[in-house]
């Protein structure tokens, strides 16, 4: 095992309430340059409401286009927090405990972030209530709900509340230990959210038993979500390169891809930002780098599964679609971008302990992984409607348009600027949640090595 | 397909004999100004987004001298079993009990989603809102209702003329008869390449066409079951047209 400090409960205080005690000085001047990007990406968004979709490079047949692209990018990224506090939570996987609130926190934020981008992609988004809520009760019409888009809300709805309730059930700790450190309006604040917290036995029965009951009940959302973002596609005969019977787990596993990936990214950031390095150590990197791995893999051979269906069947467009996918211009130059950066690159890279345990190298190449993997979606949408279809005489490609384009950065500054705003109030590490690795650790120090092994309650 | 057990005593279908069809475009223009479709302006015309409910697609066949040009119209199959029904959310889209595929506009909210589901490319969405010169203003037909600007539109079977139709029939106490009711696209055509009525009446001229050995449907391998048949082109230098018909319209007959 590596040398690590160990530091009693008050350090822990010390350092990882930091951003809420002792607010760094980068923090106002960059979340208000985000703010400045945020708010003109809102400004975008109402021009684009307000003038209708003609402002985006769609057309016929390329009806979806960046911002469905953009909509699984997100939901993507929100399956870290399923992956991180759910399933390895219920597995026990100890070094998860630094990262479990960063990567809820994720989900929760590009959860609504993702719920944007439907929204703003229908023609009329001011009648998309009718989409969610049962309307027209004097008529009887009620929303399909044989219809993915209105399986998604539902889906997206359900993992929003499961993990913002699991992000304040594992936050519940934390607040009492800031209501007692604070003064004036913030201890006002901290009181009320802290639900009367005190930490006696029976509060931390039932913080535990409801932290370890909402893991298990938001496991099948883990499956869910992306299914049904991917029968959103599945579903539709008439594309070539969507209907395909293997894109519910595909999806899934590429959106654990991307998920841990992104969590990756925002852990070498908060070493960095808040120097917790004592807290978000290099065998933290290694650990999710050797799970990416063999995520990345089993993603790669559903990659390739497709393609070897198409092969299979011989089916003349199935075969034209990826003929078009791969080798010509410009889709192969992003089939080839997509390749090196979605998986030979980084795997390649971690495959090497050395990689693994360098935090700048693994921010690179967790970065690399989610910009592959938003090209990947983007290939599966653009190039199967833009092929060249029977009986169409408009045979197109297609070109986001610059308010597309501002509309992707905005989402982008939108997740930090929130994370960051949160960072202001709430701290990123669970405390409680080191403070117990540590006491494990310490129970455990009897045999010859230290073993990271988990003791657990056992009363 | 939701409505199967429904179906009243109508069920509508076209006929397209593709052998008649000489590519003159007047079924475009019918449409275009009998549905109160946009101008395609020559800029949504080259951003790809412009709208005609039917369209003649041109297809060169052989080699310059040896060369012909064939022509095929097509608009909304108006599928039995359609794959832009069950994607909608609001049923904007669905199946009526006289086998048509209707458009709700008031409840579109513009997903596109039904467009991406339809394999014929038949759906149009309204990227702009629509806009007519002054001097075109008064001359927008009256029975069909104007679409605003982020909704799906297409062929609707001109079904204010089938429902007119109906009722002078009714208020009249006798029966509606063969052909008394015509599409706009029919109205124009020249060479009667196009021909609308009720599939229900065996002794209407769809039903009779429906017999016909050059009888196909579009795109049979999915299933769509489509109430629009095409009538294979008659080729008498050769027989490939009808050959290559058949195989693909597979299930037809």
């Amino acid at each position: 095992m590596q040398q690590r400090r160990v530091l009693d409960q008050v350090e822990t205080n010390r350092i990882l309430l930091n951003g809420q005690l002792n607010t760094p000085k980068w923090w106002l001047p960059t979340v208000l340059g985000l703010g400045v990007v945020v708010l003109i990406g809102f400004v975008i968004i109402g021009f684009m409401v307000n003038r209708g979709l003609g402002v985006t490079g769609l057309s016929r047949p390329v009806y979806w286009g960046l911002f469905i692209t953009t909509f699984v990018f997100w939901v993507g990224i929100s399956h870290a927090g399923i992956m991180i506090s759910a399933i390895l939570r219920l597995t026990q996987a100890e070094w998860r405990r630094p990262v479990t609130r960063a990567a809820e926190l994720l989900t929760v934020f590009s959860l609504l972030t993702a719920l944007i981008f439907p929204l703003i992609h229908a023609g009329r988004p001011w009648r998309i209530a009718y989409w969610i809520l049962p309307y027209d009760f004097a008529r009887g019409i009620f929303p399909n709900i044989r219809s993915p888009l209105i399986m998604d809300p539902v889906a997206i709805g359900t993992y929003l509340t499961g993990s913002t309730l699991f992000l304040y059930v594992a936050l519940l700790p934390d607040l009492g230990n800031l209501r007692d450190r604070t003064r004036g309006w913030q201890k006002t604040l901290y009181t009320v959210l802290a639900l009367g917290w005190r930490g006696n036995p029976r509060q931390w029965k039932l913080q535990t038993v409801g932290g370890i009951l909402l893991s298990a009940l938001m496991l099948p959302i883990f499956v869910s979500v992306h299914s049904i973002v991917s029968w959103d596609f599945a579903i539709t005969p008439a594309v070539e390169g969507w209907h395909s019977t293997i894109f519910a787990p595909y999806f899934v596993i590429g959106a654990v891809h991307s998920g841990v990936s992104a969590v990756v990214t925002m852990m070498a950031l908060m070493r960095w930002l808040w120097k917790w390095d004592d807290f978000i150590r290099p065998e933290h990197f290694d650990a999710l780098a050797r799970l990416l791995i063999v995520v990345a893999t089993a993603w790669l051979g559903f990659t390739f599964l497709e393609l070897v269906f198409a092969i299979y069947s011989l089916d003349a467009p199935e075969i034209a679609l990826r003929e078009l996918q791969i080798f010509s211009w410009p889709w192969n130059l992003m089939f080839g971008v997509f390749l090196m950066t979605g998986y030979i690159i980084p795997v390649g890279m971690w495959l090497f302990k050395s990689v693994r345990n360098n935090i700048a190298l693994m921010f690179w190449t967790s970065l690399f992984v989610n910009i592959g993997m938003w090209l990947e979606r983007f290939m599966i949408i653009v190039p199967g409607l833009s092929r060249r279809t029977p009986f169409v005489y408009t045979w197109d490609s297609y070109r986001p348009s610059l308010v597309e384009w501002s509309i992707l950065v905005w989402s982008v500054a939108w997740v930090t600027f929130l994370m960051l705003l949160f960072s202001r109030f709430f701290p990123l590490v669970p405390l409680f949640e080191q403070k117990e690795s540590q006491i494990f650790v310490d129970k455990i120090k009897i045999g010859r090595v230290n073993v990271p092994a988990i003791l657990r309650e056992q009363e | 397909m939701v409505t199967q057990a429904g179906f009243g005593n109508h069920k509508w279908a076209m006929a397209v004999d593709v052998d008649k069809c000489t590519g003159c475009q007047a079924c475009v223009l019918a449409c275009q100004v009998e549905n109160n479709i946009p101008l395609n302006t020559q800029d949504r015309f080259e951003r790809n987004r412009s709208i005609s409910w039917i369209r003649v697609e041109r297809y060169w066949e052989g080699e310059f001298p040896d060369i012909k040009a064939r022509f095929i119209p097509i608009m909304c199959q108006h599928c039995e079993n359609a794959p832009c029904e069950p994607v909608c959310p609001v049923f904007a889209t669905y199946h009526n009990a006289e086998g048509m595929n209707v458009q709700v506009y008031n409840r579109c909210v513009g997903t596109r989603y039904c467009a991406n589901g339809c394999p014929y490319i038949v759906r149009f969405f309204n990227y702009w809102e629509p806009v007519w010169p002054e001097s075109l203003r008064n001359h927008l037909n009256p029975d069909v209702t104007i679409r605003s600007r982020g909704i799906m539109e297409k062929c609707s079977f001109c079904v204010h003329r089938v429902r007119r139709g109906v009722r002078k029939a009714a208020s009249e106490s006798r029966p509606l008869e063969d052909g008394e009711i015509q599409t706009a696209c029919q109205e124009a055509c020249p060479t009667s390449a196009l021909n609308f009525g009720d599939i229900n009446d065996p002794n209407s001229r769809v039903s009779q066409m429906k017999k016909d050995d050059r009888y196909y449907t579009l795109m049979p391998q999915l299933g769509t079951s489509p109430n629009v048949f095409y009538l294979a082109k008659v080729d008498e230098d050769r027989e490939i047209a009808l050959t290559g018909a058949e195989s693909e319209g597979g299930d037809g007959h």
